[in-house]
């Protein structure tokens, strides 16, 4: 398949980048590149194969359900772009 | 004796007899560092102060008699996106540039309980991403055998301090070879764990399901050491696992219980392999032949599917782990997210924020591969294209459960060619990626695998050869590896840079 600009666009927006009308060219051209690439596997057969999602198959971890101490709020707070003295400022989520 | 050409084994060893002090040792490394890391760039914004502080502290400790770790006064450098508590990880990358993490990660606490000496931290490609080192915020690390090459990436910092002596061991990542190719690359020995060997508490997540933290070493002893350190459980990592560390290091000088079986897989020799790295590697298997292993042809028949299934995996991981920089809580935050065309006018002052943090943040590869990682698990083509390379990374699992049914260890080229040209292949994503063939497949499969020094082309380059072995047999891969380095003087053999 070929993703158009416009197909790019959107997939930028879901993904929450800014991409600039020049850079869109770019980028439609080396994802359509690499989504041909990757399109060999649909040459493999893998009927009643099914998915792998870690190379070393994992169990259920539990952990004791016990209270521990949160991070302190001013080590949470320490590596806000903006802040009060209380908590992360954001801009208005409701107008 | 010389600290600065020292393995871990002989810093330890002049360390205990009085040859030199570890804080001898630091001032040594810290002063090639002054030398040369400004024509390689390998360590970041460096200050030396902390590290001879704490060489000088483990030397009043050691002349007191008091007891000490494993890896008393052995400095090691750190990739720039294993947390430090308090010091700047950036990941190369703009987005964190301001970042002081509030904690230290798994591997940063074993080594500081080890009693090593962290000394500066690495370049690398920005969150991991590219295999060359031309992506970091930073400019690229250089090859200290010919600065006008690259060592390699992702851990190209790490790969190229070790090689040039910067400092005797770092600690990289690998998620698609980003250990074992740029070791490679510059004639290091780089060793990816099994997947869940060592904690990934405090990586800065690129691709959960393949990163890992390793070491690199000038001997396969000093891999060996620093695994033996930084591997086990940890509650804070549920996909580490809880199997008890062996000591490695006795391991690697001990005797198997039956000659090595070695496995070659016929699909290594493909086309875009060198020839001189060709011949390396049949040369390597002669060594081990005449080192009183077998060698035997094995097929991985997935293997040329194994890039085409990383790229669609390792971009989807990404895009997932990489929404929480939003410029909210931590990392870059744009001043200016004003709308800049029409449809961001429909948008809501804070999600035009996060995309105008996120484009002033990110670099274009990482850019380019979440918007891949989006498209890939985006609605009505996440069966097409994700679920699909799910499942041939099973199929490639399946192969390697195969092969190590009849072999012990395989042996196959690290990287397809030597180190090449900063700027030849940065403009070429595609072309880029296909240097991870090799290399790629161990990290699907959640496997370990080794690069060691194997060999020099003509025009005097590094050629890593490379080890894999079934999942946890760590102890099997290491001593096949210190099998090999026993039989050949290859990781003796330094750059000169003066």
């Amino acid at each position: 398949m070929n993703l158009s600009a416009e197909e790019i666009a959107k997939v930028a927006l879901l993904a929450r980048l800014r991409i600039g009308p020049e850079e869109l060219e770019t980028y439609t051209d080396q994802i359509n590149e690499i989504i041909h690439y990757v399109e060999q596997l649909q040459q493999v057969d893998v009927s009643g194969v099914e998915p792998l999602a870690h190379g070393v198959e994992v169990r259920n971890v539990f952990r004791e359900d016990r209270r521990t101490d949160p991070l302190p709020r001013e080590e949470a707070l320490s590596n806000a772009p903006r802040r009060n003295h209380e908590a992360f400022l954001v801009p208005a989520v409701l107008q | 004796m010389d600290p600065l050409g020292a393995t871990i084994s002989g810093l330890l060893d002049g360390y205990s007899s009085g040859s030199f002090s570890s804080e001898e040792a630091v001032r040594g490394f810290v002063d090639r560092v002054v030398a040369y890391n400004a024509r390689l760039n390998a360590l970041l914004d460096f200050d030396p102060e902390p590290a001879l502080e704490q060489a000088r502290a483990i030397d009043a400790r050691r002349r007191s008699g008091e007891p000490l770790g494993p890896l008393a006064g052995v400095p090691i450098a750190i990739k720039d996106n294993i947390c430090r508590r308090g010091e700047p990880t950036t990941c190369c990358s703009r987005m964190l540039s301001n970042y002081r993490p509030p904690f230290d990660a798994a591997v940063i606490g074993k080594l500081r309980e080890a009693d090593a000496i962290l000394l500066g931290r690495l370049n690398m490609d920005e969150f991991a991403m590219g295999s060359s080192n031309e992506t970091s915020a930073y400019g690229p690390a250089r090859n200290p055998w010919d600065t006008d090459r690259s060592p390699g990436g992702s851990s190209g910092g790490a790969a190229s301090a070790v090689a040039a002596s910067l400092a005797p061991t770092a600690l990289g990542s690998d998620t698609g070879g980003s250990i074992r190719q740029p070791a490679a690359l510059t004639g290091t020995v780089g060793l990816k764990p099994t997947y869940g060997r060592v904690s990934r508490y405090g990586l800065v997540a690129f691709a959960s399901s393949l990163d890992q933290i390793g070491p690199f070493g000038r001997e396969v002893a000093d891999v060996a050491r620093v695994l033996s350190v930084i591997a086990g459980q940890d509650p804070r990592d549920a996909t580490s696992v809880d199997l008890p560390v062996p000591d490695y290091l006795t391991a690697i000088e001990s005797k198997g219980e039956r000659p090595l079986r070695v496995g070659i897989a016929r699909e290594f020799f493909g086309e875009g392999l060198d020839p001189e790295i060709e011949s390396a590697v049949r040369e390597a298997s002669r060594i081990f032949e005449s080192e009183g292993a077998t060698v035997s042809k094995i097929s991985l028949p997935n293997t040329t599917q194994a890039i085409p299934a990383y790229y669609i995996v390792a971009p989807a991981e990404a895009s997932s782990n990489l929404a929480r920089y939003d410029g909210t809580i931590f990392g870059h935050r744009a001043e200016d997210f004003g709308p800049k065309s029409e449809v961001e006018k429909d948008l809501p002052a804070l999600i035009r924020m996060m995309m105008a943090s996120r484009a002033e943040g990110f670099g274009p590869e990482v850019t380019r591969r979440i918007m891949l990682g989006t498209f890939v698990l985006s609605a009505g083509y996440a069966d097409q294209y994700y679920v699909r390379a799910l499942k041939v990374r099973r199929l490639i699992r399946d192969d390697y459960d195969r092969a190590f049914r009849d072999v012990d260890v395989i042996l196959g080229p690290t990287s397809p060619v030597p180190a090449f040209k900063v700027g030849e292949k940065i403009s070429d994503p595609l072309a880029m990626y296909l240097l991870d063939v090799y290399t790629g497949p161990a990290n699907l499969a959640g496997i370990p695998g080794i690069s060691l020094p194997g060999g020099l082309t003509k025009s005097g380059l590094p050629i890593g050869i490379q080890l894999q072995a079934p999942a946890f047999a760590e102890e099997t891969l290491l001593r096949a590896a210190r099998t090999f380095e026993r039989a050949t003087d290859w990781n003796t053999k330094r750059p000169t840079l003066d």
